[in-house]
């Protein structure tokens, strides 16, 4: 009964979620296009974008926590997979450039002239069709995903050890990319695009299309995450997350179960990337930092592990809070954005929405979030739990 | 030897595991009878938590041969492999899904594909609903079905385990301590239980507690530094001048 109960409540919050981001898709397009400029009820262009944006680091908070989540696998690397989407994206939208680039070259970026390229690369190729490039921004990540994946939960690599060689992997895609004979603009990346399938990217109606994309994409991205974690597969990840090895002796392979997650995980966050590059109109190799990944992090810590619907609130809301920041005390964003990690760590375990929904459930008597793990939220859940079968080789040799 | 290895249920020969250079099993050989209930003890370091792992593909032997059924090879099997042949563990320390329900954890456990996309897909069935009512009922948590097993006792855990153990469906179950931490009424209980489950299924108990082994009434086998020390009933064990050296009489 008490599931019963629990299902509904995690119910009622989807239906929120969609119809706040049904709602998001038709008002601000609307308060943007329709009131005149100067109107109390006109949202500037400004706005749009900037609010798209969000939506993009949503989808890639969203991605974060099925696997952060669910899965206890802390990702401090899943910018690589933005990043990598969002490269895709931006060679679709050089290839539009066509002649209008500063070097007038039909069919060669301005920066593969000012290396004195002849022709294309063979992996610029095809990248003239918006279908393919879209596909590519979806497989490109889950296929590096993948075989990333692949070697790591075979080996059995979990925990920290996992977490550092995904800021290792991109760092070095970090490197890679800032190289100019890569071929991907270098140190620059891509930038002055002109227009996608056709519409000046300028434009207010583009700008307002790109929104919707963007809850679109959300949306979908999170009915596929929810399809997962309500699912029988679902359950398994929560038992990989907290009794690993526990799931072996009961003939689960949690390398494969590990590996599907953080695929699908890759892919989505290589949609929010091509998604956030016309938006803000460049892609460059700053997108790999290192510490950007690890924002993202914060993102699902403070918006509530395990929730998903609390990883779309938190990437929303801490990007607006560093918005704020950024344009009135540029100095003190990294401080207010340490502080608050230490605020939400310490005092909001279960983060923003985990916390509402506890308060919530305890005043409806329903109990506590099912997903929500029980260790810290900041806490790479797998560092401190003690080995859960017996007793560990060694005390076993000590003859403990 | 091999006419004899084709129908016991496992065989273990030779079995040698070291950590640096500590010998934690020493050419230990044991053989199980299908149907048969075995009691292993032996004092702390003798080698039984080293011999499951063995058994159930977490720790590979140096030497050695581990036959299941007469024909698996253990040896070159990974955990869940074995798991899904039909060896069942249930570990010292109650190990439960602490974040899902009694239910929930019964249905991870219950026998079905083990693969990605049929845990995607799956419906749980009508059949598969009765199958775990019926398991509810063995382990005496049907009141607690919709409990999240974190909020257990101990005891019930030790159920939990056991009843998850069952919706497995094993052949062979490997079962360490069931009693450690429970009061006498829970001890007997898991006895019954142990000995109910014995009948359909061949099961190894591991344990410390001499009443305990004493209540299950089965051949016990006495472990010493990684080998066989002594095999037979408790009674005969008990008498054995090494074992009473060793364990008894300390």
């Amino acid at each position: 009964m008490i599931t019963n109960r629990l299902m509904n409540t995690r119910g009622t919050l989807s239906f929120y979620v969609y119809a706040i981001l049904l709602g998001t898709a038709l008002l601000v397009p609307l308060f943007n296009l329709l009131p005149p400029e100067g109107s109390a009820f006109h949202l500037s262009d400004y706005t749009v974008t900037l609010l798209g944006k969000y939506l993009c680091f949503a989808l890639l908070a969203l991605a974060l926590d099925l696997v952060w989540g669910y899965c206890g696998i802390l990702s401090l690397g899943h910018c690589a997979f933005f990043a990598l989407g969002g490269y895709a994206m931006g060679m679709y939208l050089m290839r539009m450039i066509g002649p209008r680039g500063v070097y007038g070259d039909p069919i060669l970026p301005d920066f593969m002239v000012f290396l004195n390229w002849d022709e294309l690369p063979w992996y610029w190729l095809g990248f003239d069709n918006f279908l393919f490039a879209m596909l590519m921004a979806v497989l490109v990540p889950g296929a590096l995903a993948f075989v990333f994946g692949l070697l790591a939960f075979r080996s059995r690599v979990t925990g920290v050890y996992f977490s550092i060689i995904t800021q290792a992997l991109t760092f070095a895609l970090m490197l890679a990319f800032f190289r100019n004979d890569m071929g991907f603009g270098g140190n620059n990346g891509l930038t002055d695009f002109k227009e996608i399938l056709g519409f000046d990217i300028q434009a207010r109606s583009t700008r307002a299309g790109l929104f919707v994309a963007s809850v679109a994409a959300l949306a979908a991205g999170y009915a596929i995450c929810r399809a997962i974690v309500t699912s029988k597969l679902g359950k398994v990840l929560l038992a990989v997350r907290d009794a690993e090895s526990r799931t072996r002796f009961l003939g689960y392979r949690p390398d494969r179960y590990k590996l599907f997650v953080w695929t699908v995980s890759a892919c989505l966050a290589g949609v929010a990337g091509a998604l956030y590059v016309p938006q803000v109109g460049i892609i460059n190799p700053s997108e790999f930092t290192p510490a950007n990944s690890i924002e993202a992090v914060v993102w699902v810590a403070v918006g509530g592990r395990g929730t998903l619907a609390g990883a779309i609130l938190g990437g929303v809301f801490v990007n607006g809070m560093k918005t704020w920041f950024t344009s009135s005390f540029p100095d003190m964003w990294l401080f207010a954005l340490g502080g608050l990690f230490i605020f939400v760590t310490l005092l909001l375990p279960k983060g923003i929405l985990g916390t509402f929904l506890d308060y919530y459930g305890k005043r409806k008597g329903t109990g506590t979030d099912v997903a929500a793990p029980i260790a810290p939220a900041a806490a790479p859940p797998e560092a401190p739990a003690p080995e859960q079968e017996g007793r560990p080789r060694e005390l076993e040799r000590a003859g403990a | 030897m091999t006419t004899q290895t084709s129908h016991t249920m496992l065989y273990l020969d030779g079995v040698t595991v070291s950590f640096d250079g500590f010998k934690a099993l020493n050419a230990l050989s044991l053989t199980l009878e299908p149907g048969e209930m075995r009691a292993i003890i032996g004092p702390n370091g003798a080698g039984k938590t080293t011999m499951m792992d063995v058994i159930t593909g977490k720790t590979r032997p140096d030497e050695g041969e581990a036959l299941f059924a007469g024909r698996h090879d253990l040896t070159s099997m990974d955990e869940s492999r074995i798991a899904n042949l039909g060896i069942g563990r249930k570990f010292q320390k109650p190990t439960v899904f602490e974040c899902h329900t009694v239910w929930d954890n019964l249905l991870l456990a219950l026998k079905a594909n083990r693969s990605v996309a049929a845990a995607l897909f799956a419906r749980t069935s009508a059949a598969q609903r009765g199958k775990i009512d019926e398991l509810l009922e063995t382990i005496n948590l049907k009141d607690a079905r919709d409990v999240s097993a974190a909020n257990l006792s101990h005891g019930q855990k030790q159920w939990l385990e056991i009843g998850m153990l069952l919706a497995q469906d094993p052949q062979l179950l490997l079962v360490d301590e069931p009693a450690a931490g429970m009061t006498d009424a829970e001890t007997a209980e898991t006895a019954k239980l142990l000995r109910k489950i014995n009948e359909t299924r061949t099961v190894v108990v591991v344990e410390h507690d001499m009443d305990f082994v004493r209540d299950l009434d089965v051949k016990v086998t006495v472990l010493h530094e990684g080998s066989v020390l002594a095999e037979g009933s408790l009674a005969h064990v008990s008498a054995d001048e090494r074992v009473i050296e060793v364990y008894l009489g300390r």
